[in-house]
């Protein structure tokens, strides 16, 4: 039985909008760069190395909106430190605590990635080099592949956040969190995309990035269905006037290039780029419709 | 540990007067409201950031043409709750429980994340953008540390908002629903007998919750109750997201 509502709305609004996209593209890229190392080959590294460039920048951004959007930004260290005892303040049980400390650690990994990442490379300096050496061995894979766990948690846990509340919609569906990892997830594969296009190097892993965004999205799609069929009696709540506008934006960005990916004529027909934008378009869209209509 | 103290509020005594409201922002030094005309008498609209009571006027259409409009007030307020939503999902600790048993919030250590907001299911917190901090009935805690009633009880012209012990409370409460029953209003209820494991502040209602904005019993529901759902999602689509990197770069790799 769905819950009736007396609540009051918390005013989550642009910079939590900002960093839900932010969040999910980060987390999204790490997780592909991840993915390419352990089961691509050679010519995908480039495009590992990109989705690392990708995911770090994003991730920087975060804890710089999060902190904006409080109402005492001079106080953000209180959501990792406990202001009275200087102990550590952590909840297991409250995603906005967990999802501070989850951002915390997975930095340290994006950053250790990137640095990876850009040892790679030529021209940069002597030590980095060196330290990417360590990205090969079985030590690197595995602090790889941890990071990438805590990169899926960054990626997805701001859809169980709103859950875990007694907003309308929010808290009458389970899908959220699985449904902003499947968008960040394919919103990430076409960022890599659209900045690999213009590589030559990068562009060797273009048909597979192209495949593994077309699973994405049918996960995505699938798990929209899943959250309107949750929603049952509140589904107006998102599904009303302008807020339309925004479900058909991201069936755009959803449906169209999930077509343009499978046929490769219409590729060619249309620009390269166009999938990858509405792609991009629609993970904004999303996010933007869930967070905005049940405070609206 | 100081006794477990409570509000019970009687509707049927209610007069709708708003001693409680003024008695409050006074003790509170709680801003005044923006001029609103609103099509009722009730010109609080909600409880917030600047109103921790709020007389609710809640007006029904009867069959009696004499009397077409019936109206039921409510003096409402944070219920603090033994189960409380906004406490249990505070990333910051800045919720408490006083040694009253009451619900308080630290405004030293609130950063203003407004996750309370959104968990609580009476929408009795408010954000004020001036102390950039959440708000809410603080039970007057300064005057319970010094033996005083809270002002809102000590304003009440009819006794409908009584302060003391919480057990003698309940007691009290359930022998006017009792006495009123035999009267013949059969509509009487207690609300917050075992809604969030017992509420604090609990009422005397004569109709069904939901008519005074109350969740229902079956509607009185945790946040936590997404907590394991919610993660549980994550991990079958991080399962069948990272199957769909394999195919797709694996496969490929191979190839090649």
């Amino acid at each position: 039985m769905l819950t009736e509502h007396f609540v009051a709305a918390p005013h989550w609004e642009w910079y939590i909008l900002a960093y839900f996209v932010a969040a999910g593209l980060s987390g999204g890229a790490y997780v592909m760069g991840t993915m390419l190392r352990l089961w691509g080959d050679a010519r995908d590294l480039p495009a590992s190395r990109l989705a690392f460039f990708i995911s770090w920048p994003l991730l920087l951004v975060c804890p710089i909106l999060l902190t904006l959007d409080l109402g005492q930004p001079t106080r953000f260290w209180h959501m990792l430190i406990d202001s009275r005892t200087a102990g550590l303040a952590f909840k297991s049980w409250s995603p906005m605590s967990v999802g501070a400390w989850a951002l915390l650690i997975y930095g340290i990994f994006s950053t250790v990635m990137f640095v990876v990442a850009l040892g790679e490379t030529r021209s940069t300096p002597a030590l980095l080099p060196r330290l990417s050496r360590v990205g090969g061995t079985l030590v690197g894979r595995a602090v790889m592949v941890v990071g990438a766990l805590f990169a899926v948690f960054v990626s997805a846990y701001t859809g169980v956040l709103l859950a875990v509340s007694n907003q309308p919609v929010w808290s009458d569906t389970w899908t959220l969190g699985g449904l902003f990892l499947a968008s960040g997830l394919s919103g990430a594969s076409a960022l890599i995309l659209l900045l690999a296009r213009p590589r030559q190097d990068a562009m060797a892993t273009d048909e597979k990035l192209l495949e593994a965004d077309r699973y994405f999205i049918i996960l995505e799609l699938v798990l929209i269905a899943l959250f309107f069929v949750t929603l049952g009696g509140v589904l107006t709540r998102v599904l009303s006037g302008g807020w339309l506008v925004l479900w058909l934006v991201v069936l755009v960005g959803t449906v169209v290039p999930l077509l343009v990916h499978w046929r490769p004529e219409w590729r060619r027909r249309l620009s390269p780029n166009l999938a990858p934008i509405l792609v991009l378009l629609g993970v904004l869209a999303l996010r933007a419709v869930v967070i905005f209509s049940p405070q609206s | 540990m100081a006794t477990p103290v409570g509000f019970f509020t009687d509707t049927t005594l209610c007069i709708g007067c708003k001693a409680c409201e003024v008695a409050c922002k006074e003790w509170n030094q709680l801003p005044d409201n923006p001029i609103q005309f609103r099509d009722s008498y009730d010109n609080t609209g909600q409880l917030d950031q600047r109103n921790f009571r709020h007389v609710r006027f809640v007006e029904q259409a009867t069959s009696n043409p004499d009397k077409p409009i019936a109206w039921s007030m409510m003096s409402d307020v944070c219920k603090h709750c033994a189960n409380a939503s906004c406490l249990e999902v505070c990333p910051t600790d800045a919720i408490i429980r006083t040694e009253f048993d009451t619900v308080y919030i630290q405004q030293d250590v609130c950063n203003g994340c407004r996750d309370c907001i959104a968990a609580c299911p009476y929408g009795v917190i408010g954000f004020d953008s001036t102390s950039g901090t959440a708000k809410k009935c603080t039970f007057c805690y300064d005057r319970l540390q010094n033996n005083k009633m809270p002002a809102c009880a000590q304003a009440c012209p009819t006794q409908s908002i009584k302060f003391g012990n919480l057990a003698d409370l309940r007691k009290m409460a359930a022998d006017r629903v009792q006495a009123l029953q035999a009267q013949g209003v059969t509509q009487a209820r207690i609300y917050g007998d075992t809604e969030y494991g017992g509420l604090h502040a609990f009422f005397l209602l004569t109709d069904k919750p939901e008519a005074y904005a109350l969740p229902n019993a079956e509607s009185a529901v945790l946040p936590g109750r997404n907590d394991v759902p919610g993660y549980l999602a994550v991990a079958v689509t991080a399962v069948l997201g990272a199957i769909g990197g394999l195919v797709a770069f694996r496969r490929r790799g191979e190839r090649a």
